[in-house]
């Protein structure tokens, strides 16, 4: 057996059906072993969509996804998704060739220090020395990637580790006595969480990404039911509670709904769950509130690292809201409904308006349109920017890993390629991606992956002709200079699809996305959907270094 | 800013003290000195890190050192019961007869040896704690000093009697 060999053995044995890449120079003799093994291959058109899509299999299923490239620059096209993966606590292995073991070093044609480069932006990092030790570096590199904080793993294999025969195929060359991630909590601490939830009148839940990747949503809701607290979410949290039931406030943060940032800055004890209280979430770390808040996480240095707490526990998601309700269940609490009653009011009273029968169109009344027409199971992937966070404000998602989005790195050109590592992880879910005509111009060379492998994607295209965060930052902060901004007249994305052999459609009244979306989805065929919408169009905001309270502008309602 | 004295065990492979200096710079910790060697363990190595800032910094900086799947343990040592030595060369000159004696005779007071005698110099080492070897520095600057190299401190907490 040969190293390559190795490298399809031991995915294999990690329960790994396909990879995402693209071949290169120093990556040949693998893509040779491939060649007649059944690990299928999914051939994207960029090594970034390799990785994006490996990320956006790994959020829809929960299992480790796989890229691969060569050596160099496909290596280092890599960089984006893989820090994209580390910021979200994505568990992705990816693997890059890399130039023989005696030319590293000598500056070799398309060398790279892969090693040296990722070391920061992922969770670990090998680089087999010889064929033996791939498969434990394959079985290691799982075990790293999936469990306590998940992460992303660097495999940079040399082109003759690759070719070399193994003397032997073992798994358990190495040890790695320094990883020992703490899921359980420490139960002294659990129960000072139980004493203080008890004399708190106001509880709200900050549910964060932690929660789903925890597969605690089932533990979220009979902890929030038990203590009748609200749950609110951050953007990766959203999901991890049903946001359509009536005690989920949605998402907080700068652009959060404004029932969730208000409940935050009311309440009097904060419980959050796997969030990392970032900047876009909290918005102002001085100026967060002054409640009393328990941070649970599996990753203790996520704990005191943005605000002060009162009460860290360190532990997943599910075994600590497990004993938090084994507790609370033993002591038969009760907890008074006054607070989670006027939580649900406050929800019906600043719920966002949804519906307007402008022309041009307004986002809003786009995603009333989407939620109509799809059900829970389908998968939402997302790109970055205003699309984006119309998507996470306006948008009820009701189950776990049914909204993908880049949050921590914020990386435009992430969304289409997760769609279609979400469609080969799920192909019985519809898989739709709301986009923007930046991102999606940085990444629409994947056009050619979804048709060529068939895989049925609903691209929504928001079609302002701007870079629309950044012409709403500039209207708001740069005195309507509006550097560079302006994306101008083209391309026509519904040629750019055709020429991929992909439908297009132009939607620009009120009712047609709801109607293209149903054809869509009957077809059962990718579909690209250019929606133009209103450029003046800007979402509710709190801006950087305010309290969550203190929106910018209007913050328009539903009328009920 | 207080200056504390983190001690790790680390897998002793190559990178990793890049992987863990990264970090540092990563999340702009202010590191004064590390020392890397040996430690009792056969393929583990004892990194001995001062670095700078308040508490919160510190409890940082020994998080997102136990995170490194390479860093074994991380102890930050507690000040008043830690042994800490640094090793200090240095090279000085030797304008005559007189100034060589009194060089030796405060080699002698601080516990240093004279490793090299050259025809217009001497190298000295000492060891100790910094206070030690910074007062040391000071004196022979005086006689002219042609060269330093300094190790950053080691350091080990003393066994308690209880």
């Amino acid at each position: 057996m040969m190293g390559g060999e190795a490298i399809i053995k031991a995915l294999k044995e990690e329960g790994t059906d396909v990879i995402f890449g693209y071949p290169g120079g120093q990556i040949l003799p693998f893509y040779d072993m491939i060649y007649e093994s059944d690990l299928r291959h999914i051939l994207v058109r960029h090594e970034q969509s390799a990785t994006h899509a490996a990320d956006g299999y790994a959020r829809a299923s929960g299992k480790v996804g796989v890229c691969v490239t060569t050596s160099g620059p496909g290596a280092t096209n890599m960089i984006t998704g893989i820090a994209t993966a580390n910021i979200d606590s994505s568990p992705v292995v990816a693997i890059s060739g890399q130039v023989t073991t005696e030319l590293i070093g000598n500056d070799a044609f398309q060398e790279v220090d892969m090693i040296g480069i990722t070391m920061p932006i992922t969770k670990h990092n090998y680089q087999p020395n010889t064929p033996e030790e791939i498969p434990s570096i394959i079985k290691k590199s799982f075990e790293i990637a999936s469990t306590g904080r998940p992460g992303p793993i660097v495999i940079d294999v040399p082109k003759n580790v690759q070719e070399g025969e193994l003397k032997y195929y073992k798994k358990d060359l190495f040890q790695t006595p320094g990883y020992n991630p703490n899921l359980k909590g420490n139960i002294k601490q659990i129960r000072k969480a139980v004493e203080l939830i008890k004399s708190s009148k106001k509880p709200v839940i900050l549910a964060g990404g932690g929660v789903i990747i925890a597969d605690a949503s089932n533990e979220l809701k009979k902890f929030s039911d038990l203590i009748n607290a609200p749950v609110t979410t951050t953007m990766m949290g959203k999901g991890s509670y049903p946001e359509e039931e009536d005690k989920t406030l949605g998402m907080i943060g700068m652009h959060g709904r404004k029932a969730a940032n208000l409940s935050i800055e009311e309440c009097d004890c904060l419980i959050a769950i796997g969030s990392r209280f970032a900047d876009r979430t909290s918005c102002s770390l001085d100026n967060f509130n002054h409640a009393k808040i328990v941070h649970i996480d599996v990753d203790p240095a996520e704990i005191g690292k943005n605000i002060d707490i009162d009460i860290p526990i360190v532990g997943d998601g599910k075994h600590v809201l497990k004993s938090l309700i084994s507790l609370i269940e033993e002591e038969k609490l009760n907890f008074s409904d006054t607070w989670i009653k006027r939580a649900i009011r406050m929800k019906t009273d600043y719920y966002p308006k949804m519906s307007y029968d402008d022309y041009p169109l307004k986002p809003q009344q786009v995603i009333k349109e989407i939620s109509e027409v799809l059900n829970d199971d389908t998968i939402i992937t997302t790109d970055v920017g205003q699309n984006q966070m119309w998507m996470a404000h306006y948008f009820n998602t009701n189950k776990p890993r049914k909204f993908i989005s880049s949050g921590g790195l914020g990386t435009m050109g992430f969304g289409f390629p997760a769609a279609i590592g979400a469609k080969v992880a799920s192909p019985g879910s519809d898989v739709l991606t709301v986009t923007g005509d930046g991102g999606f111009l940085m990444v629409c060379q994947d056009l050619a992956t979804i048709k060529e492998y068939d895989l049925p994607i609903i691209i929504c295209l928001f079609e302002n002709r701007t870079l629309g965060m950044v012409y709403q930052w500039q209207e708001l902060f740069y005195a309507k200079r509006f550097s560079h901004s302006k994306l101008g007249e083209f391309p026509d994305f519904i040629k750019l699809a055709e020429s991929f052999g992909i439908n297009g459609e132009h939607v620009e009244k009120v009712g047609e996305t709801k109607n293209a979306l149903k054809t869509a989805i009957k077809s059962g065929e990718p579909i690209l959907l250019s929606i133009v919408i209103d450029k003046s169009e800007a979402l509710p905001m709190v801006p950087p270094g305010c309290r969550l309270s203190e929106f910018h502008g209007d913050y328009k309602t539903e009328d009920i | 800013m207080e200056s504390h004295i983190i001690s790790t065990l680390v897998e002793d492979r190559p990178g990793v003290l890049q992987k863990v200096t990264g970090l540092f710079t990563r999340r702009g910790f202010n590191i004064d000195s590390i020392t890397v060697g040996e430690s009792e363990t056969e393929q583990l190595a004892r990194m001995v890190f001062v670095v700078n800032g308040d508490i919160k910094i510190l409890e940082q900086v020994t998080k997102q050192l136990n995170k490194l799947v390479d860093v074994i343990k991380v102890r930050s040592l507690s000040p008043e019961i830690t042994i800490r030595r640094e090793l200090c060369l240095v090279k000085v000159k030797v304008e005559n007869e007189q100034k060589r004696g009194e060089i030796i005779q405060l080699t002698d007071i601080f516990k240093g040896n004279i490793l090299d005698v050259g025809e217009n110099s001497l190298t000295v080492e000492i060891t100790g704690n910094p206070s030690k070897i910074n007062s040391f520095i000071s004196l022979l600057k005086g006689f002219g000093i042609r060269k330093i190299a300094k190790t950053g401190s080691t350091a080990l907490e003393r066994d308690i009697k209880s």
